[in-house]
Protein backbone atom coordinates (compact mmCIF):
# COMPACT_ATOMS: atom_id res chain seq x y z
CA UNK A 1 0.00 0.00 0.00
CA UNK A 2 2.85 2.40 0.89
CA UNK A 3 4.25 2.23 -2.65
CA UNK A 4 0.89 2.05 -4.39
CA UNK A 5 0.62 5.68 -5.55
CA UNK A 6 4.18 5.73 -6.89
CA UNK A 7 4.00 2.31 -8.59
CA UNK A 8 3.43 2.04 -12.37
CA UNK A 9 -0.01 0.51 -11.76
CA UNK A 10 -0.91 3.01 -9.01
CA UNK A 11 -0.02 6.05 -11.11
CA UNK A 12 -2.30 4.80 -13.87
CA UNK A 13 -4.97 4.16 -11.21
CA UNK A 14 -4.82 7.86 -10.29
CA UNK A 15 -5.07 8.90 -13.96
CA UNK A 16 -8.00 6.57 -14.39
CA UNK A 17 -9.99 7.62 -11.29
CA UNK A 18 -9.51 11.36 -11.98
CA UNK A 19 -10.31 10.74 -15.66
CA UNK A 20 -13.60 9.00 -14.84
CA UNK A 21 -14.48 11.82 -12.42
CA UNK A 22 -13.79 14.42 -15.14
CA UNK A 23 -15.89 12.42 -17.63
CA UNK A 24 -18.83 12.51 -15.18
CA UNK A 25 -18.36 16.28 -15.00
CA UNK A 26 -18.41 16.49 -18.82
CA UNK A 27 -21.82 14.75 -18.88
CA UNK A 28 -23.26 17.37 -16.49
CA UNK A 29 -21.51 20.21 -18.34
CA UNK A 30 -22.83 19.18 -21.76
CA UNK A 31 -26.33 18.60 -20.39
CA UNK A 32 -26.50 22.16 -19.02
CA UNK A 33 -24.83 23.68 -22.08
CA UNK A 34 -27.17 22.03 -24.54
CA UNK A 35 -29.89 24.28 -23.05
CA UNK A 36 -28.12 27.16 -24.88
CA UNK A 37 -29.80 25.78 -27.99
CA UNK A 38 -33.21 25.69 -26.25
CA UNK A 39 -33.38 29.33 -25.27
CA UNK A 40 -32.09 32.10 -23.01
CA UNK A 41 -34.51 31.52 -20.11
CA UNK A 42 -33.86 27.76 -19.98
CA UNK A 43 -30.08 28.20 -19.96
CA UNK A 44 -30.08 31.14 -17.52
CA UNK A 45 -32.28 29.21 -15.07
CA UNK A 46 -30.05 26.12 -15.25
CA UNK A 47 -26.90 28.23 -14.86
CA UNK A 48 -28.46 30.11 -11.93
CA UNK A 49 -29.27 26.78 -10.27
CA UNK A 50 -25.68 25.58 -10.75
CA UNK A 51 -24.16 28.83 -9.41
CA UNK A 52 -26.40 28.96 -6.32
CA UNK A 53 -26.66 25.25 -5.46
CA UNK A 54 -24.58 24.53 -2.30
CA UNK A 55 -23.82 20.96 -3.44
CA UNK A 56 -22.34 22.27 -6.70
CA UNK A 57 -20.35 24.87 -4.72
CA UNK A 58 -18.79 22.06 -2.66
CA UNK A 59 -18.02 20.04 -5.79
CA UNK A 60 -16.30 22.98 -7.51
CA UNK A 61 -12.96 22.82 -5.62
CA UNK A 62 -13.04 18.99 -5.83
CA UNK A 63 -13.46 19.29 -9.60
CA UNK A 64 -10.54 21.73 -9.75
CA UNK A 65 -8.48 19.25 -7.74
CA UNK A 66 -9.48 16.47 -10.14
CA UNK A 67 -8.19 18.53 -13.09
CA UNK A 68 -4.96 19.45 -11.27
CA UNK A 69 -4.14 15.86 -10.24
CA UNK A 70 -4.95 14.52 -13.72
CA UNK A 71 -2.70 17.15 -15.33
CA UNK A 72 0.20 16.85 -12.88
CA UNK A 73 0.25 13.05 -12.93
CA UNK A 74 0.08 12.96 -16.74
CA UNK A 75 3.03 15.36 -17.02
CA UNK A 76 4.97 13.35 -14.43
CA UNK A 77 4.21 10.03 -16.13
CA UNK A 78 4.97 11.33 -19.62
CA UNK A 79 8.31 12.87 -18.61
CA UNK A 80 9.25 9.70 -16.75
CA UNK A 81 8.28 7.41 -19.65
CA UNK A 82 10.37 9.52 -22.08
CA UNK A 83 13.52 8.61 -20.17
CA UNK A 84 13.18 4.87 -20.74
CA UNK A 85 14.29 4.98 -24.39
CA UNK A 86 17.50 7.04 -24.41
CA UNK A 87 18.45 5.94 -27.98
CA UNK A 88 15.58 6.34 -30.44
CA UNK A 89 14.80 4.04 -33.36
CA UNK A 90 15.86 5.18 -36.83
CA UNK A 91 12.69 3.83 -38.36
CA UNK A 92 9.37 3.28 -36.57
CA UNK A 93 6.30 1.91 -38.31
CA UNK A 94 3.28 2.22 -36.05
CA UNK A 95 0.62 2.25 -38.76
CA UNK A 96 -1.89 -0.44 -38.03
CA UNK A 97 -0.58 -1.32 -34.59
CA UNK A 98 -1.87 1.64 -32.57
CA UNK A 99 -4.32 4.52 -32.93
CA UNK A 100 -3.11 8.13 -33.18
CA UNK A 101 -4.97 9.32 -30.04
CA UNK A 102 -3.54 6.44 -27.96
CA UNK A 103 0.01 7.51 -28.82
CA UNK A 104 -0.67 11.23 -28.41
CA UNK A 105 -2.77 11.48 -25.25
CA UNK A 106 -0.32 13.94 -23.70
CA UNK A 107 -0.26 16.23 -26.75
CA UNK A 108 -4.07 16.14 -26.89
CA UNK A 109 -4.10 16.82 -23.15
CA UNK A 110 -1.85 19.88 -23.55
CA UNK A 111 -4.09 21.21 -26.35
CA UNK A 112 -7.16 20.69 -24.12
CA UNK A 113 -5.34 22.47 -21.27
CA UNK A 114 -4.64 25.48 -23.54
CA UNK A 115 -8.31 25.46 -24.51
CA UNK A 116 -9.29 25.19 -20.84
CA UNK A 117 -7.33 28.34 -19.97
CA UNK A 118 -9.04 30.27 -22.79
CA UNK A 119 -12.41 28.79 -21.79
CA UNK A 120 -12.04 29.72 -18.10
CA UNK A 121 -10.97 33.28 -18.94
CA UNK A 122 -13.96 33.64 -21.31
CA UNK A 123 -16.64 32.53 -18.89
CA UNK A 124 -15.66 31.28 -15.44
CA UNK A 125 -13.46 34.26 -14.62
CA UNK A 126 -16.15 36.74 -15.71
CA UNK A 127 -18.92 34.95 -13.78
CA UNK A 128 -16.87 34.61 -10.60
CA UNK A 129 -14.96 37.87 -10.53
CA UNK A 130 -16.60 40.16 -13.10
CA UNK A 131 -19.90 42.01 -13.23
CA UNK A 132 -22.62 40.68 -15.50
CA UNK A 133 -25.93 42.22 -16.53
CA UNK A 134 -28.93 40.68 -14.85
CA UNK A 135 -32.24 39.49 -16.31
CA UNK A 136 -35.57 38.53 -14.78
CA UNK A 137 -36.65 34.91 -15.38
CA UNK A 138 -40.05 33.96 -13.90
CA UNK A 139 -39.76 36.56 -11.17
CA UNK A 140 -36.16 35.76 -10.17
CA UNK A 141 -33.32 38.15 -10.88
CA UNK A 142 -30.26 36.31 -12.25
CA UNK A 143 -27.06 36.98 -14.16
CA UNK A 144 -27.49 36.90 -17.94
CA UNK A 145 -25.01 34.09 -18.74
CA UNK A 146 -26.81 33.37 -21.98
CA UNK A 147 -25.97 36.90 -23.11
CA UNK A 148 -22.29 36.38 -22.25
CA UNK A 149 -22.03 33.06 -24.16
CA UNK A 150 -24.09 34.03 -27.19
CA UNK A 151 -22.30 37.41 -27.38
CA UNK A 152 -18.92 35.68 -27.56
CA UNK A 153 -19.97 33.16 -30.18
CA UNK A 154 -21.89 35.67 -32.35
CA UNK A 155 -19.38 38.54 -32.23
CA UNK A 156 -16.04 36.73 -32.49
CA UNK A 157 -15.94 34.05 -35.15
CA UNK A 158 -12.45 32.86 -34.17
CA UNK A 159 -13.77 31.89 -30.75
CA UNK A 160 -16.21 29.58 -32.56
CA UNK A 161 -13.24 27.99 -34.31
CA UNK A 162 -11.33 27.63 -31.01
CA UNK A 163 -14.33 26.00 -29.31
CA UNK A 164 -14.93 23.61 -32.22
CA UNK A 165 -11.24 22.61 -32.12
CA UNK A 166 -11.43 22.21 -28.34
CA UNK A 167 -14.37 19.83 -28.75
CA UNK A 168 -12.48 17.89 -31.42
CA UNK A 169 -9.40 17.48 -29.21
CA UNK A 170 -11.62 16.42 -26.30
CA UNK A 171 -13.40 13.83 -28.45
CA UNK A 172 -10.08 12.35 -29.61
CA UNK A 173 -8.74 12.32 -26.03
CA UNK A 174 -11.86 10.51 -24.81
CA UNK A 175 -11.86 8.00 -27.68
CA UNK A 176 -8.80 6.42 -26.02
CA UNK A 177 -9.13 7.70 -22.46
CA UNK A 178 -12.54 6.24 -21.73
CA UNK A 179 -11.54 2.65 -22.51
CA UNK A 180 -8.01 3.01 -21.11
CA UNK A 181 -9.42 4.25 -17.77
CA UNK A 182 -11.26 0.96 -17.29
CA UNK A 183 -8.28 -1.07 -18.52
CA UNK A 184 -6.05 0.62 -15.90
CA UNK A 185 -8.59 -0.19 -13.18
CA UNK A 186 -8.48 -3.82 -14.26
CA UNK A 187 -12.12 -3.78 -15.35
CA UNK A 188 -11.46 -5.42 -18.67
CA UNK A 189 -11.39 -8.83 -20.31
CA UNK A 190 -11.88 -10.34 -23.77
CA UNK A 191 -15.62 -9.59 -23.66
CA UNK A 192 -15.62 -6.19 -21.94
CA UNK A 193 -12.78 -4.83 -24.03
CA UNK A 194 -14.98 -4.82 -27.14
CA UNK A 195 -17.93 -3.38 -25.19
CA UNK A 196 -15.91 -0.67 -23.46
CA UNK A 197 -14.26 0.37 -26.72
CA UNK A 198 -17.65 0.74 -28.40
CA UNK A 199 -19.00 2.75 -25.48
CA UNK A 200 -15.80 4.85 -25.61
CA UNK A 201 -16.36 5.78 -29.26
CA UNK A 202 -20.03 6.58 -28.68
CA UNK A 203 -19.14 8.70 -25.61
CA UNK A 204 -16.32 10.47 -27.50
CA UNK A 205 -18.61 11.27 -30.45
CA UNK A 206 -21.44 12.52 -28.18
CA UNK A 207 -19.01 14.77 -26.26
CA UNK A 208 -17.09 16.00 -29.32
CA UNK A 209 -20.13 16.66 -31.51
CA UNK A 210 -22.19 17.88 -28.53
CA UNK A 211 -19.76 20.59 -27.46
CA UNK A 212 -18.93 21.56 -31.07
CA UNK A 213 -22.63 21.92 -31.92
CA UNK A 214 -23.00 24.94 -29.58
CA UNK A 215 -20.68 27.37 -31.48
CA UNK A 216 -21.99 25.89 -34.76
CA UNK A 217 -25.56 26.63 -33.62
CA UNK A 218 -24.71 30.29 -32.90
CA UNK A 219 -22.81 30.63 -36.19
CA UNK A 220 -25.83 29.34 -38.14
CA UNK A 221 -28.57 31.17 -36.23
CA UNK A 222 -26.75 34.51 -36.21
CA UNK A 223 -26.44 34.29 -39.98
CA UNK B 1 16.39 -11.20 -55.07
CA UNK B 2 18.44 -8.16 -54.06
CA UNK B 3 18.23 -6.34 -50.74
CA UNK B 4 19.80 -3.16 -49.35
CA UNK B 5 20.52 -3.43 -45.64
CA UNK B 6 21.04 -0.70 -43.06
CA UNK B 7 22.34 -2.50 -40.00
CA UNK B 8 23.22 -1.06 -36.60
CA UNK B 9 26.87 -1.80 -35.84
CA UNK B 10 28.27 -1.21 -32.37
CA UNK B 11 31.48 -2.96 -31.22
CA UNK B 12 30.50 -2.95 -27.53
CA UNK B 13 28.35 -1.22 -24.91
CA UNK B 14 30.92 1.54 -24.31
CA UNK B 15 31.50 2.53 -27.96
CA UNK B 16 29.06 4.63 -29.97
CA UNK B 17 27.32 2.73 -32.76
CA UNK B 18 26.26 3.67 -36.28
CA UNK B 19 24.31 2.33 -39.26
CA UNK B 20 26.32 0.56 -41.95
CA UNK B 21 24.94 -0.11 -45.45
CA UNK B 22 25.29 -3.53 -47.08
CA UNK B 23 23.83 -4.82 -50.32
CA UNK B 24 23.20 -8.47 -51.03
CA UNK B 25 22.48 -10.08 -54.40
CA UNK B 26 21.22 -13.61 -55.06
CA UNK B 27 19.06 -13.88 -51.96
CA UNK B 28 16.60 -16.76 -52.17
CA UNK B 29 13.10 -15.50 -51.22
CA UNK B 30 12.53 -18.74 -49.30
CA UNK B 31 15.46 -18.00 -46.98
CA UNK B 32 14.62 -17.02 -43.43
CA UNK B 33 15.70 -13.57 -42.28
CA UNK B 34 18.42 -15.11 -40.12
CA UNK B 35 19.72 -17.21 -43.05
CA UNK B 36 19.97 -13.97 -45.04
CA UNK B 37 22.07 -12.50 -42.19
CA UNK B 38 24.17 -15.70 -42.23
CA UNK B 39 24.78 -15.14 -45.96
CA UNK B 40 25.87 -11.57 -45.21
CA UNK B 41 28.16 -12.75 -42.41
CA UNK B 42 29.75 -15.36 -44.69
CA UNK B 43 30.67 -12.58 -47.12
CA UNK B 44 31.98 -10.38 -44.28
CA UNK B 45 34.13 -13.20 -42.89
CA UNK B 46 35.52 -13.96 -46.37
CA UNK B 47 36.51 -10.29 -46.67
CA UNK B 48 38.13 -10.46 -43.24
CA UNK B 49 35.55 -8.11 -41.64
CA UNK B 50 33.77 -8.49 -38.31
CA UNK B 51 30.48 -10.38 -38.83
CA UNK B 52 27.19 -8.85 -37.64
CA UNK B 53 26.46 -10.12 -34.11
CA UNK B 54 22.87 -11.19 -33.54
CA UNK B 55 21.23 -13.54 -31.06
CA UNK B 56 19.62 -16.82 -32.15
CA UNK B 57 19.10 -20.28 -30.80
CA UNK B 58 16.19 -22.59 -31.69
CA UNK B 59 15.16 -20.96 -35.00
CA UNK B 60 11.72 -22.47 -34.36
CA UNK B 61 10.04 -19.45 -32.78
CA UNK B 62 10.00 -20.79 -29.25
CA UNK B 63 13.21 -19.68 -27.54
CA UNK B 64 12.72 -15.91 -27.77
CA UNK B 65 16.35 -15.01 -28.48
CA UNK B 66 16.15 -13.69 -32.05
CA UNK B 67 14.46 -10.32 -31.49
CA UNK B 68 15.37 -7.74 -34.14
CA UNK B 69 13.68 -4.42 -34.94
CA UNK B 70 13.13 -4.73 -38.69
CA UNK B 71 11.85 -1.82 -40.79
CA UNK B 72 10.30 -0.11 -37.81
CA UNK B 73 8.63 -3.16 -36.25
CA UNK B 74 9.73 -5.81 -33.75
CA UNK B 75 10.25 -9.13 -35.58
CA UNK B 76 9.49 -7.41 -38.92
CA UNK B 77 6.34 -6.95 -40.98
CA UNK B 78 4.56 -10.30 -40.47
CA UNK B 79 2.09 -11.03 -37.68
CA UNK B 80 2.66 -13.68 -35.00
CA UNK B 81 6.17 -14.65 -36.03
CA UNK B 82 9.54 -14.28 -34.37
CA UNK B 83 12.44 -13.01 -36.51
CA UNK B 84 13.63 -16.59 -37.18
CA UNK B 85 10.30 -17.43 -38.82
CA UNK B 86 10.29 -14.33 -41.00
CA UNK B 87 11.17 -15.10 -44.60
CA UNK B 88 12.69 -12.94 -47.31
CA UNK B 89 9.52 -13.39 -49.43
CA UNK B 90 7.95 -10.85 -47.05
CA UNK B 91 10.15 -8.15 -48.64
CA UNK B 92 10.23 -6.65 -52.14
CA UNK B 93 13.12 -7.20 -54.53
CA UNK B 94 15.56 -4.32 -54.05
CA UNK B 95 13.92 -3.12 -50.83
CA UNK B 96 15.93 -1.27 -48.19
CA UNK B 97 15.67 -3.04 -44.82
CA UNK B 98 16.63 -1.21 -41.62
CA UNK B 99 17.76 -3.60 -38.87
CA UNK B 100 18.09 -2.27 -35.31
CA UNK B 101 18.49 -3.80 -31.86
CA UNK B 102 15.68 -3.43 -29.27
CA UNK B 103 15.90 0.12 -27.93
CA UNK B 104 15.24 0.45 -24.20
CA UNK B 105 17.16 1.75 -21.24
CA UNK B 106 16.66 -1.62 -19.51
CA UNK B 107 17.99 -3.53 -22.57
CA UNK B 108 21.49 -2.11 -23.16
CA UNK B 109 23.27 -3.09 -26.38
CA UNK B 110 26.03 -5.67 -25.85
CA UNK B 111 27.21 -5.78 -29.47
CA UNK B 112 25.62 -4.85 -32.82
CA UNK B 113 22.09 -6.29 -32.66
CA UNK B 114 22.43 -8.15 -29.35
CA UNK B 115 20.92 -6.59 -26.25
CA UNK B 116 21.17 -7.64 -22.63
CA UNK B 117 17.73 -8.94 -21.66
CA UNK B 118 18.76 -10.19 -18.22
CA UNK B 119 16.33 -7.61 -16.75
CA UNK B 120 13.58 -10.11 -17.63
CA UNK B 121 15.36 -12.78 -15.58
CA UNK B 122 15.54 -10.40 -12.62
CA UNK B 123 11.78 -9.74 -12.89
CA UNK B 124 11.18 -13.51 -12.94
CA UNK B 125 13.42 -13.91 -9.88
CA UNK B 126 11.21 -11.39 -8.07
CA UNK B 127 8.22 -13.76 -8.13
CA UNK B 128 7.60 -15.47 -11.48
CA UNK B 129 7.55 -18.92 -9.95
CA UNK B 130 5.63 -21.23 -7.61
CA UNK B 131 7.42 -22.30 -4.43
CA UNK B 132 6.30 -25.89 -4.06
CA UNK B 133 8.26 -28.99 -3.28
CA UNK B 134 8.97 -30.96 -6.37
CA UNK B 135 8.35 -34.67 -6.35
CA UNK B 136 6.44 -37.21 -8.33
CA UNK B 137 3.55 -35.97 -10.47
CA UNK B 138 0.37 -35.50 -8.38
CA UNK B 139 -2.80 -37.43 -9.10
CA UNK B 140 -4.43 -35.78 -12.12
CA UNK B 141 -7.84 -35.00 -10.65
CA UNK B 142 -6.73 -33.92 -7.17
CA UNK B 143 -6.57 -30.21 -8.12
CA UNK B 144 -9.47 -29.26 -10.39
CA UNK B 145 -8.88 -26.31 -12.75
CA UNK B 146 -11.69 -24.56 -14.62
CA UNK B 147 -11.29 -25.06 -18.36
CA UNK B 148 -11.48 -21.30 -19.11
CA UNK B 149 -8.80 -20.61 -16.52
CA UNK B 150 -6.56 -23.38 -17.84
CA UNK B 151 -6.89 -22.00 -21.38
CA UNK B 152 -6.26 -18.39 -20.38
CA UNK B 153 -3.28 -19.45 -18.25
CA UNK B 154 -1.92 -21.30 -21.29
CA UNK B 155 -2.48 -18.23 -23.52
CA UNK B 156 -0.32 -16.23 -21.09
CA UNK B 157 2.13 -19.10 -20.63
CA UNK B 158 3.15 -19.09 -24.30
CA UNK B 159 5.21 -15.93 -23.68
CA UNK B 160 8.76 -16.63 -24.90
CA UNK B 161 10.28 -13.57 -23.19
CA UNK B 162 11.64 -12.15 -26.45
CA UNK B 163 11.14 -8.52 -25.41
CA UNK B 164 9.13 -7.43 -28.47
CA UNK B 165 6.56 -5.85 -26.13
CA UNK B 166 9.25 -3.61 -24.64
CA UNK B 167 10.66 -2.83 -28.09
CA UNK B 168 7.23 -1.90 -29.47
CA UNK B 169 6.04 0.16 -26.51
CA UNK B 170 6.54 3.91 -26.77
CA UNK B 171 7.32 3.90 -23.03
CA UNK B 172 9.63 0.83 -23.19
CA UNK B 173 7.26 -0.81 -20.74
CA UNK B 174 7.55 -4.49 -19.87
CA UNK B 175 3.94 -4.56 -18.68
CA UNK B 176 2.77 -7.24 -21.15
CA UNK B 177 5.64 -9.57 -20.16
CA UNK B 178 5.06 -9.04 -16.42
CA UNK B 179 1.29 -9.32 -16.87
CA UNK B 180 1.60 -12.59 -18.77
CA UNK B 181 3.64 -14.10 -15.92
CA UNK B 182 1.44 -12.74 -13.10
CA UNK B 183 -1.76 -13.65 -14.95
CA UNK B 184 -0.67 -17.19 -15.84
CA UNK B 185 0.11 -18.07 -12.22
CA UNK B 186 -2.83 -16.14 -10.71
CA UNK B 187 -5.25 -18.19 -12.82
CA UNK B 188 -3.99 -21.55 -11.56
CA UNK B 189 -4.56 -22.98 -8.08
CA UNK B 190 -0.82 -23.67 -7.65
CA UNK B 191 -0.05 -19.97 -8.13
CA UNK B 192 -2.76 -18.50 -5.90
CA UNK B 193 -1.07 -18.74 -2.45
CA UNK B 194 1.73 -16.41 -3.60
CA UNK B 195 -0.38 -14.25 -5.95
CA UNK B 196 -0.33 -11.08 -3.82
CA UNK B 197 3.37 -11.06 -3.09
CA UNK B 198 4.13 -11.99 -6.71
CA UNK B 199 2.09 -9.09 -8.14
CA UNK B 200 3.63 -6.53 -5.78
CA UNK B 201 7.22 -7.74 -6.19
CA UNK B 202 7.26 -8.25 -9.95
CA UNK B 203 5.69 -4.83 -10.67
CA UNK B 204 8.13 -3.16 -8.25
CA UNK B 205 11.07 -4.92 -9.90
CA UNK B 206 9.89 -3.86 -13.36
CA UNK B 207 9.90 -0.23 -12.30
CA UNK B 208 13.22 -0.52 -10.48
CA UNK B 209 14.92 -1.90 -13.60
CA UNK B 210 13.89 1.09 -15.71
CA UNK B 211 10.86 -0.01 -17.71
CA UNK B 212 8.10 2.55 -18.31
CA UNK B 213 4.43 2.34 -17.42
CA UNK B 214 1.57 1.12 -19.60
CA UNK B 215 -0.49 3.69 -21.52
CA UNK B 216 -2.65 1.04 -23.23
CA UNK B 217 -1.66 1.85 -26.84
CA UNK B 218 -1.96 -1.90 -27.58
CA UNK B 219 1.27 -1.91 -29.65
CA UNK B 220 2.66 -4.78 -27.53
CA UNK B 221 -0.25 -7.09 -28.27
CA UNK B 222 -0.04 -6.42 -32.02
CA UNK B 223 3.73 -6.98 -32.16
CA UNK B 224 3.87 -9.96 -29.76
CA UNK B 225 4.88 -13.06 -31.79
CA UNK B 226 2.57 -15.08 -29.52
CA UNK B 227 -0.32 -12.53 -29.63
CA UNK B 228 -0.54 -12.27 -25.85
CA UNK B 229 -3.62 -10.23 -25.05
CA UNK B 230 -3.90 -6.94 -23.17
CA UNK B 231 -6.56 -8.71 -21.11
CA UNK B 232 -3.69 -10.12 -19.07
CA UNK B 233 -2.61 -6.55 -18.25
CA UNK B 234 -6.10 -5.84 -16.92
CA UNK B 235 -5.85 -9.00 -14.81
CA UNK B 236 -2.43 -7.92 -13.55
CA UNK B 237 -3.89 -4.51 -12.60
CA UNK B 238 -6.70 -6.27 -10.71
CA UNK B 239 -4.21 -8.53 -8.95
CA UNK B 240 -2.00 -5.58 -8.07
CA UNK B 241 -4.92 -3.48 -6.77
CA UNK B 242 -6.21 -6.41 -4.71
CA UNK B 243 -2.75 -7.08 -3.32
CA UNK B 244 -2.10 -3.40 -2.51
CA UNK B 245 -5.28 -3.00 -0.51
CA UNK B 246 -5.13 -6.33 1.33
CA UNK B 247 -1.44 -6.63 2.09
CA UNK B 248 -0.57 -8.59 5.20
CA UNK B 249 2.59 -8.88 7.25
CA UNK B 250 4.68 -11.93 6.43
Amino acid sequence: MSHFFTSPVGKKFIMSITGIFLMLFLIVHLSVNSLLMVGSDAFNSAAHFMVTNPFIRILEPILALGFIIHIIYSAYLTLQNQRYRPVRYKKVDRWGSTTWPSRNMFILGVLILIFLVIHLSNFYWKVRFGHLDTVMVEGTEMENLYGLVSGLFINWWWYDVIYILGALFLGLHLSHGFWAAFQSLGWDNDLWRIRLKRIAYVFAVIMGVGFASIPVYFLITSG
Amino acid sequence: MKVQLKIWRQPNAQTKGQFVDYSLNDINPEMSFLEMLDALNKQLIEKGEDPVAYEHDCREGICGSCGLFINGRPHGPEKEVATCQLHMRSFRDGQTIVVEPWRAQAFPVIKDLIVDRSAFEKIMDAGGFVSVDTGSAPEANSTPVKRQHAERAFDAGVCIGCGACVAACKNSSATLFVAAKISQLALLPQGKPEAKRRALNMVAKMEELGFGSCTSTEACEVECPKSISLDHIARMNREYLKASFSEEKD
